[in-house]
């Protein structure tokens, strides 16, 4: 039983962390029908933000809680400001042309992105400091789970929470659903949809850079790869879910890091990424449209 | 108050305006009415910046609005109820009609428009937290036209209100447009397929043909008119 529920909070983290990207994923295409194929690379980037600033101020001898704080925040800013960037070049020149168009450029920047960072910083894993020290009050639990895990759940979680009451209650959000909904209409009635398009692109990018921070504090090491694999799991947790819906991204994020979790534990490790595939294609025959996605005629 | 001279419109190779010339004035109802595939909708989409004209110029009160973004263009207080209804399906009614004064920050007003337009249509005031996308078509229409007056235009374009309504209903929303060209000074423009009763409603109206306007007159004059009367009117 112990077993079980440390299989249990370990698919939590990682479901988390996918939750933390699939986000984003889902964000983009809900508004602009594009599955972002580069938005792994910027979680990637922001793991790399952090680990240089931590290495700075490392350096310079700051303490621990003040250097892992900055490099989030910085890591959040950088990765939000890639995703803009990446929106205003690949994508938004591409806006009205054939969706294969804007998904080949989706792939190029992606592969830019990762080849930049393989020639910046070498292809091997480089350490990331273990920075956040043990919290006395999870002591008792500690077989179960650690910090780096007890904050990947409180810092995803408030994620979501602030994102729904975003999304749901500002002025902002009512534009973004209304942008998703009917792109014209939305113009029609004032919205200038250019800037929340990039709004969107900025949420989505803070949000997967907070993972990458997450996870690189976790793990302790990254490379210019970590991108590509998260991001394509988070890809499938979000078609999981229904891509274009939130609380369907958080839902197959769970759901396919417990499934991952308790297949490596109880079955085998050797195929512990084949695992997202194969519940990707059981659910998208049961339910192509995912999860919580909204079938129908509507335009979502 | 808002002109078009020239102008110009492509959907890619396709020209669906050939340069067409309208004069709307404060205060006036124009109607613009023409067959299907005319050009009618794209007049207005070319108005309100969505589909931007290849030449010609488009002037509202003197400043050329041509080269202007959409959301510049609503500012100004352009506002379309666009063909279809166009309401946001999974945004409640009142969402809906927030939308509508998105550019709005005049609080205490927006907030009496918003009782004026529930009390105009008391079924949105009952609806008011369903889903924009599950109301019926005619209310999907007076939910249209209810979000276009929450933006307080002063000029406002209305592309086939009438479309798969009711007689009752159709009255009721025409009764709604003379009201509000009358109480609020708003400036409007009408595209219709019913030409009588837009020709009804209207002061002025424009024929068009094929991305041309093929006739420009006092509507009294254009229902008297013989070819109108045989193309349009059906009698
Ligand atoms: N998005 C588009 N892409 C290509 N061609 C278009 C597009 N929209 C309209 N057209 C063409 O432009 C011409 C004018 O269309 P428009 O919608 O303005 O006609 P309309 O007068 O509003 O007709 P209706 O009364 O049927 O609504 C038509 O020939 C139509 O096929
Ligand atoms: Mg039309």
């Amino acid at each position: 039983m112990e077993y079980f529920i440390e299989l249990f909070f370990s698919g939590l983290t990682r479901g988390s962390i996918y939750a933390l990207i699939a986000l984003g994923y889902t964000m983009v295409y809900g508004i602009i029908q594009l599955i972002n194929f580069a938005h792994g690379e910027i979680y990637m980037i922001g793991a790399f933000t952090a680990l240089i600033v931590t290495g700075v101020l490392t350096y310079y001898g700051w303490p621990h809680l003040a250097i892992i704080l900055i490099a989030a925040v910085l890591a959040i800013f950088y990765s939000a400001a890639y995703g803009w960037t990446m929106e205003r070049i690949a994508y938004k020149p591409l806006r009205d042309a054939p969706r294969l168009s804007a998904l080949i450029s989706a792939i190029g920047a992606s592969l830019f992105l990762q080849n930049y960072v393989l020639l910046a910083q070498t292809s091997d894993f480089l350490p990331f400091p273990s920075l956040i020290s043990d919290f006395a009050f999870l002591d008792p639990v500690s077989n179960l789970f650690g910090t780096t895990d007890f904050l990947i759940y409180t810092t995803t979680g408030v994620v979501m929470a602030l994102l729904t009451f975003l999304i749901k209650f500002t002025r902002v959000g009512k534009a973004m659903r209304a942008t998703a909904q009917d792109r014209h209409m939305a113009m029609l009635v004032g919205i200038d949809v250019n800037r929340i398009i990039s709004i969107t692109f900025i949420i989505g990018s803070a949000t997967a850079a907070i993972g990458g921070v997450l996870i690189a504090s976790h793990v302790g090491q990254i490379n210019f790869f970590i991108g590509f694999i998260a991001g394509i799991k988070a890809f499938v947790a979000a078609v999981l879910g229904g891509i274009g819906s939130l609380p369907g991204a958080v839902l197959g994020s769970l759901v396919l890091g417990w499934t991952e979790a308790f297949f490596t534990g109880y079955v085998s490790s050797d195929y512990e990424d084949v695992c997202a595939f194969v519940i990707l294609v059981i659910i998208l025959i049961f339910r192509p449209s995912g999860l919580l996605g909204r079938s129908g005629v509507q335009k979502v | 108050m808002l002109k078009l001279a020239g102008v110009k419109t492509y959907y890619g190779n396709i020209q669906a305006l050939k340069g067409i010339d309208i004069e709307i004035s404060q205060g006036e109802i124009i109607t613009l009415i023409g067959a299907n595939g005319a050009g009618k909708s794209t007049t207005l989409m070319s108005i309100c910046g969505i589909v931007p004209p290849r030449s010609g110029s488009i002037t509202f009160e003197g400043r050329p609005i041509h080269d202007m973004k959409p959301n510049d263009i609503v500012r100004l207080g352009i506002c379309q109820v666009p063909e279809g209804r166009r309401i946001f399906p999974f945004l409640t009614v009142i969402e809906n009609l927030d939308m509508g004064s998105f550019l709005r920050n005049d609080k205490a007003d927006v907030k009496r428009d918003l009782d004026y337009v529930l009390t105009l249509f008391p079924i949105l005031a009952e609806r008011r937290n369903q889903a924009g996308g599950t109301l019926s078509g005619g209310e999907q229409q007076m939910l249209a036209i209810s979000r276009a007056l929450m933006a307080r235009p002063r000029l406002l374009l209305l592309d086939e209100p009438s479309l798969g309504l009711a007689p009752l209903v159709v009255r009721q929303i025409f009764a709604i447009i003379r009201k509000i060209n009358q109480e609020q000074k708003t400036t409007i423009f009408l595209v219709e397929q019913n030409a009588n009763l837009a020709l009804k409603a209207a002061h002025r109206g424009y024929v068009m043909e094929n991305g041309r306007i093929t006739l420009a007159d006092l509507t009294v004059n254009l229902l008297a008119n013989e070819a109108v009367r045989k193309a349009y009117l059906g009698i």
